[in-house]
Order: structure tokens, then C-alpha cells, then sequence
């Protein structure tokens, strides 16, 4: 039975009430943390922990903590970021649907760690019904005594806000997220000043995903060395895999780092293989912006080691033969898969979401698009392949957020390792009714070794 | 003081200095050719939080600084960065970086329209004094451009949005030097645009300065629309008593015609100070104004043409020039 810290509970009808939360073992943390520990001593468990952001950088959560300046009389801020845009990516809206209680939880003990007297959860305009879910949880916790002032007895004072965006990818980056929660137009700030100096209404700010606050709890529970114990070297502990495409069983899945990617793909407990008896064909590890993999290379990496579900063997490798965890998007896609097809359909996403601040991304996304669209048309031509490889280079690194990367990774991903099904749709446009059809037409062999 | 090296060139720069900062003492101060300060199209001294979007004025940072020399793994925009001690920066020098600026050079240049030939802003645009220096001939691009309808914001500005380049200068320039802000982005992505709230006039004493810091031909001067292509007209320094503003401008004439009023610009295309609308649009009499003298205009600039102050100057002009090319001939064996 593999070990679940988050989602050990979610079957429990009526876990979303606080009755039902508390009486199996909710808000202990709280207890715990506000009345037996001090904040350093948790940010200390958290270091211990070997917690990495949830979000998709995997940045050491305690690290990010004590980089948190803490000027006197100026208020501190902690914003859980649970504007989970990326494609692929769903297991922040399960968790809080589910067990809003312990988003709720985390949020009160991280706060206490930072020493924050208000906190906000940023939630996506297309979760509108859950900010609901979550706002009755926090009635419940404010008319329980979790919120509000005087904790517990404690003398500590917490206010939670939740605050509903306009469901922008954009907002998901964190400074544009601060600038949206400030109420503004949801830009990326140039960095520096990083959150940590100056975030939310230029206060020190510190910014997590829903996931990273909820491993909070089970950290403060047990211990951090209990949490570093699960895992694998810098992987510690479960993280939550939103399984999607053309698998038997997609889902939420809570795993412990470091299992085989080719077990969670093919085990029954996790996705249970690829559906209709189909071949794996591509996976895409980490949500859309990470660079998709084909078969031999996400089973196994390129010096034939299995590969595991981890930050570090991920990417091993680097991009070129490696792709990333990311936020733990699992998109599966059979041999039937056209990877050009995909690939508009993430190209045209990006368009739509780059927020035009700076150049590369806002003109760059938009060419893509265009040219993806030509050749899907059959109008494209070998030039056409080249240019998206170029355009793609060209926006890489020069944009002030990571939106111009993400936009930039998938599409250098699918022309490294797929670039013979661009060429086919280039070369032979009337006679291809999908790749698979190529393939057979031309007598080769679906994956080329 | 931080010590600051740029393509070659050193010099100590006060803390929190930028690297566009630097360069451009550098080049005021005659220690580096003028070829070697990085362009910049959003960047605006006057103007706080300017600068980070247009992203032309990326540069190498070959060495972190002194105590940390590990180079930057990306290219930095040098308006934004500040300088570190000991810090080496590449511009000119590292061809990778030419061509990664060649290639935003090109996104600017997709949606724009290239009509130069009707556009005001030709001669002195500094987007195509970008992509003259920058850019690549010709383009790859072969889809539609995105086109906006033309906006009048009051009587006074043409919004031309289709030359934007999206550099929130104006945005910038109406939230800190006018008061009451009705102008800024709507939209998001390649099509986000400069707007006012529902095509709202801005009224305003300072308004008609977002047309001089405009660097393309998105907004533009009303009263001067198509009244003369800039290189045949003159420019002169004048100034008058104005009691809104400083009264010092540059006007733009044609025999004894004011064409135009604009704030006095320096090298780098910043106004030295702001002025104020009456200057600008309603003295257009040539007895309005008291003239200095003409205009020092830079050489490279088409308007230079034909336009010279005095014979003296142009003997400096080329002397200046010839001492740089020694001290880049210098530099260049330094480096090698």
C-alpha cells in the first residue's frame, strides 16, 4: 500500500465539513504548531523536510521561507497560488474540492510559521465553485476558532482570505498574481525585487501552491524527518499526479516520488495502461509546457537507467533527452496521436494566454500559432519546420516570466523528437488523413528507435 | 563604485546604477562610440518603472561581478540590471547576442505595418533606426498583420494603433506626469492596445507629451499630420515665458512656418523636460518664440542632412569620431 499524507482521507463521506475533517485527525497541526512550536522551529521542520514547490519549479519550500525578509513593522503576507492554469493539471482542484479543510489547515500553521497576520488564497475565476467549497470551510474554521483573532487561545491572529481571479494563465505566475490580487492588470513584475523582499502591496510576500501548503500539515504532524524519509534523494515525500489522455483510469493520484514511470503508466493501482490495448506512443510529463518525451525515453532515459517519478531523473538528461516534473500534468498519448495536432492545440493556448508585455512571447506565440495552423492546413513546407525551431530559440530566455519558455519547451520538444511527423505532414499533405496512416503508408515503423 | 565593464570599456558608476546607465555615460562622456550603448524602446529615464518589455536591450553578462564571476545564464535586460562590481558586460562583442536582438527585432517588426512612406514618424523612428542597426533585411513573416482602427484621443493625438510596439511609455507618461489616469492597455497578447476609457479625450496640460515618447508613430501630433516629411523642416532651439512650463523646446520650421513645437531631445531620444500642451499646439507663430539657434542634430539621423551648424562643428564631429575608432582599435587589442 503505497503511503498517501493528502489523500488518505478523501474517500470519508463528509470529509469537506470540519466535524468530519477534525474528528479524523484535522487541524492538529494547528494545535500542535501554535501551541507547542515556535514559527522557526517549523520553518526548520520544513528545511528538513526536503519539501520542493508543488507549483512546478520545485524550489526548496523552507529555503523560499528564509529568504522571507522580515522588516519590523511592516506585515507579512502568504498567498497560496491555487490558479492552476497549466494544461494537464487538475489535482490542486481536487484536493481542494475534496478536503478544502486541509488547504484551510496548511494555510493557518504556514502563516504562523511566516508570521503572517493575513493570508490569501488566489484562486482561478473557472473554480468559482470551488471558492465556494473553500469559503464555507473557512466560515467553519473562523466559527471553530482556527481563524480570526486569539487563536486558540494563542494570541495569535490570522485572517484568510480567498480571492477569485478572471481565470488568466498569466495570473498563475507569481507577480503577476500579486499584481492581479492588488488589483491590477495581471502582468509579471520585472525580478528583482523578488516576492520575498518586496510582493504584495511591496510587503514581503511569500507565495505557494496549494499542494506545497497542504504537505505542510502532514510535515508539522509527523516531523520533517519522517516526511525526507519518503521519497527518493532530493524527491521527498507524495505528490499529487494529474493522469489525463489515453489511459484506462485517469485521475488523481497521490504517489510516492520515485516510483517507475512504467509502473505508474501500467500499474493497476495508478493509470492501468493504455487504453483499447493501444501502444504508449508520448507522454508529457509535467503539464503542457514541459517537453514531451516519446516512448523509449520516458520509460527509460537515454543511459538505459528506468526512469522514476522525481524531480531529478525527470530531467535527466537535460532537454534533450530529459523533460521535468513540472506541476505533475500526466498527459498520456497512445500511437493513434498526432504529436503536430497536439502541438497546435498547445501552441494556440499560449497565443491566447500570453499577456503582450514584452515582445518575444506576446509577437512570438502568435507566429507559432500561425505557422502551426499552415502546416496542419497542408500548406506547409520544410522551411516552415525550420522556422518554428528558430522562433522558438529566439524566444527562450529573453521574456521577463516564464510564460515565454513555457511556450517555447513544447514546441522544441515536438520538433526534436517527432520532427519526422512534421515532415510528413509537410511532404505528403493530401495523402495523410492522420500520422498513424502515414506510417503504414510509407512502411516504416511507428516510433523510430 | 562599482566598476563596470562594457564591450571593453570601464568606468565607476555610482551604486544601483544600470548597465544602460553606464553605457550611456560612457558614450556622453566620449570613452565609448556611441554604437556600443545597447537601444533601448521602452526604457525612459524620466519615467519610473519604465523599461523590461521591448527586451531589445538585452546583454551578456560575461562575468556575475567580483565576488560571484559565474556568467548570467540568460541574456539581461540592461535597463533593469543594475551593475555589481567587478561586473563584464558583452554587447557588440558576443555574436549570439546579435543575433538573439536580430530575432526580437524581428518579432517587433511582424505585426508592424512598415508604412513608413505615410508615416510622421519617419526620420526620426526609432524602430527603424533599430532595425537599420539591428535587424536582419527582410522578413520571414507571411501571415495577415493584426490591424486596430485609427483613434482620435482628443483633438490634439492620433493613436495610430497598428505601429504599436506595445512599450507602455504613454501608459507610463500618463500615470505619472497627467493626473487622473484614462489611459493604459486593454486586451491581452499580440493583441492587447494602448486605449483610453471608451475612446475618452485625455485632458490634460502635459497630455501631448505621450506623443514624445512615443518611439514609434502610434501617436502623433494632430496639428502636424502630414504637413512635411521631418528632414525638410528646420529644427531650432526657442524657448518663451511660459508660466506652465519650463518654455524650452525645439520647433520644427519651414521657411518661417512653425510646423511643429516638441520637447528638446538628447542623444539617446529623451526628452530633457517636459512641455506643456499650449506650447506645443497653439504656439505656432514664429513671433511666439524666441530662437536660439538651430538644433544640434546627431549625424547618423537622416534630419542632419544638409543641416550643418558651422563649419567648426562638423571638424569636432569627425575629430570625436576618428579618436573613438582609436579607442575601440585599443580596446579590440585589450580584449584580444
Amino acid at each position: 500500500m503505497p503511503t498517501k499524507l493528502l489523500l488518505n482521507n478523501e474517500h470519508i463521506p463528509g470529509i469537506n465539513t470540519l466535524q468530519v475533517y477534525r474528528n479524523n485527525g484535522g487541524y492538529a497541526s494547528v494545535e500542535k504548531a501554535l501551541k507547542q512550536m515556535t514559527p522557526e522551529a517549523i520553518v526548520e521542520e520544513v528545511k528538513i523536510s526536503g519539501l520542493r514547490g508543488r507549483g512546478g519549479a520545485g524550489f526548496p519550500t523552507g529555503m523560499k521561507w528564509s529568504f522571507l525578509a522580515k522588516p519590523a513593522g511592516v506585515p507579512r503576507y502568504l498567498v497560496c497560488n491555487a490558479d492552476e492554469s497549466e494544461p494537464g493539471t487538475f489535482k490542486d482542484r481536487y484536493l481542494m474540492e475534496k478536503i478544502p479543510h486541509l488547504l484551510v489547515e496548511g494555510m493557518i500553521t504556514s502563516s504562523y510559521a511566516l508570521g503572517c497576520n493575513t493570508a490569501y488564497i488566489y484562486i482561478r475565476g473557472e473554480y468559482f465553485y470551488v471558492s465556494r467549497i473553500l469559503e464555507n470551510a473557512i466560515a467553519e474554521a473562523y466559527a471553530a476558532g482556527y481563524l480570526g483573532s486569539n487563536i486558540l487561545g494563542t494570541g495569535y491572529n490570522l485572517n484568510l482570505y480567498v480571492q477569485v481571479g478572471g481565470g488568466a494563465y498569466i495570473c498563475g505566475e507569481e507577480t503577476a498574481l500579486l499584481e492581479s490580487l492588488e488589483g491590477k492588470r495581471g502582468n509579471p513584475r520585472i525580478k528583482p525585487p523578488f516576492p520575498a523582499i518586496a510582493g504584495l502591496y511591496g510587503c514581503p510576500t511569500v507565495v505557494n501552491n496549494v499542494e506545497t501548503i497542504a504537505a505542510v500539515v502532514p510535515i508539522v504532524n509527523n516531523g520533517g524527518e519522517a516526511y525526507s524519509k519518503i521519497g527518493i534523494g532530493k524527491s521527498t515525500g507524495t505528490k499529487l499526479i494529474s493522469a489525463s489522455g489515453h489511459i484506462n483510469k485517469p485521475g488523481v493520484y497521490e504517489i510516492e516520488l520515485g516510483i517507475p514511470v512504467e509502473e505508474f503508466i501500467y500499474s493497476d493501482s495508478y493509470c492501468g495502461g493504455i487504453r483499447n490495448g493501444k501502444q504508449l506512443k508520448a507522454v508529457v510529463a509535467g503539464g503542457s509546457s514541459v517537453p514531451v518525451l516519446p516512448t523509449e525515453l520516458i520509460l527509460k532515459t537515454a543511459a538505459g537507467q528506468p526512469r522514476l517519478m522525481s524531480y531529478e531523473s525527470l530531467s535527466e538528461g537535460g532537454f534533450q533527452t530529459g523533460t521535468m516534473l513540472g506541476s505533475g500534468g500526466f498527459i498520456v498519448m497512445d500511437e493513434d496521436t498526432s504529436i503536430v495536432k497536439n502541438l497546435y492545440t498547445f501552441t494556440r493556448f499560449y497565443h491566447h494566454e500570453s499577456c503582450g508585455q514584452c515582445s518575444p512571447c506576446r509577437e512570438g506565440t502568435g507566429w507559432m500559432e500561425k505557422i502551426m495552423h499552415k502546416i496542419l492546413d497542408g500548406h506547409g513546407t520544410l522551411k516552415d519546420v525550420d522556422l518554428l525551431w528558430d522562433i522558438q530559440s529566439k524566444i527562450e530566455g529573453k521574456t521577463i516570466c516564464p510564460l515565454g519558455e513555457a511556450a517555447a519547451w513544447p514546441v522544441a520538444a515536438a520538433i526534436r523528437h517527432f520532427r519526422h511527423e512534421f515532415e510528413a505532414y509537410v511532404m505528403q499533405p493530401s495523402s495523410i488523413k492522420d500520422v498513424k496512416h502515414y506510417y503504414r503508408l510509407n512502411n516504416i515503423e511507428p516510433i523510430p528507435a | 563604485m562599482p566598476k563596470v565593464t562594457i564591450d571593453g570599456f570601464s568606468i565607476d558608476v555610482p551604486e544601483g546604477t544600470t548597465i544602460l546607465q553606464a553605457s550611456r555615460i560612457l558614450a556622453t562622456e566620449g570613452k565609448m562610440p556611441d554604437a556600443h550603448v545597447p537601444p533601448a524602446m521602452c526604457y525612459y529615464t524620466k519615467l519610473k518603472t519604465s523599461g523590461g518589455y521591448c527586451r531589445t536591450c538585452i546583454v551578456k553578462v560575461s562575468k556575475g561581478s567580483e565576488k560571484d564571476p559565474r556568467p548570467m545564464p540568460k541574456p539581461v535586460p540592461s535597463c533593469r540590471q543594475t551593475v555589481m562590481d567587478g561586473m563584464e558586460v558583452q554587447n557588440l562583442t558576443a555574436p549570439d547576442l546579435l543575433e538573439a536582438r536580430a530575432g526580437v527585432v524581428e518579432f517587433l517588426l511582424i505585426n508592424h505595418p512598415l508604412d513608413c512612406p505615410i508615416c510622421d514618424q519617419a526620420g526620426e523612428c526609432h524602430l527603424q533606426d533599430l532595425s537599420y542597426e539591428n535587424g536582419n533585411a527582410g522578413t520571414r513573416y507571411e501571415f495577415a498583420r493584426r490591424t486596430f482602427d485609427m483613434i482620435d484621443i482628443g483633438d490634439k493625438i492620433k493613436l495610430h494603433m497598428n505601429r504599436c510596439i506595445l512599450c507602455y511609455r504613454c501608459v507610463k507618461t500618463a500615470e505619472q506626469i497627467t493626473d487622473g489616469r484614462v489611459h493604459g492597455v486593454i486586451s491581452r497578447g499580440d493583441h492587447a492596445e494602448i486605449s483610453t476609457y471608451i475612446e475618452q479625450a485625455i485632458d490634460n496640460d502635459f497630455s501631448g507629451n505621450v506623443i514624445d515618447v512615443c518611439p514609434v508613430g502610434a501617436l502623433t501630433d494632430r496639428t502636424f499630420r502630414f504637413k512635411s516629411r521631418v528632414w525638410f523642416t528646420k529644427p531650432m532651439d526657442a524657448h518663451r515665458k511660459c508660466d506652465k512650463c519650463c518654455g524650452k523646446t525645439a520647433v520644427w520650421l519651414s521657411g518661417n512656418d512653425v510646423l511643429r513645437v516638441t520637447a528638446r531631445k538628447d542623444k539617446f531620444g529623451e526628452v530633457e523636460d517636459w512641455i506643456c500642451n499650449e506650447c506645443r499646439y497653439d504656439k505656432k507663430q514664429i513671433g511666439d518664440w524666441t530662437i536660439e539657434g538651430p538644433r544640434k542634430i546627431e549625424r547618423h539621423s537622416v534630419i542632419s542632412q544638409n543641416h550643418y551648424e558651422s563649419l567648426r562643428q562638423l571638424k569636432v564631429d569627425i575629430s570625436n569620431q576618428k579618436k573613438l575608432l582609436e579607442v575601440a582599435h585599443v580596446a579590440d587589442i585589450k580584449q584580444n
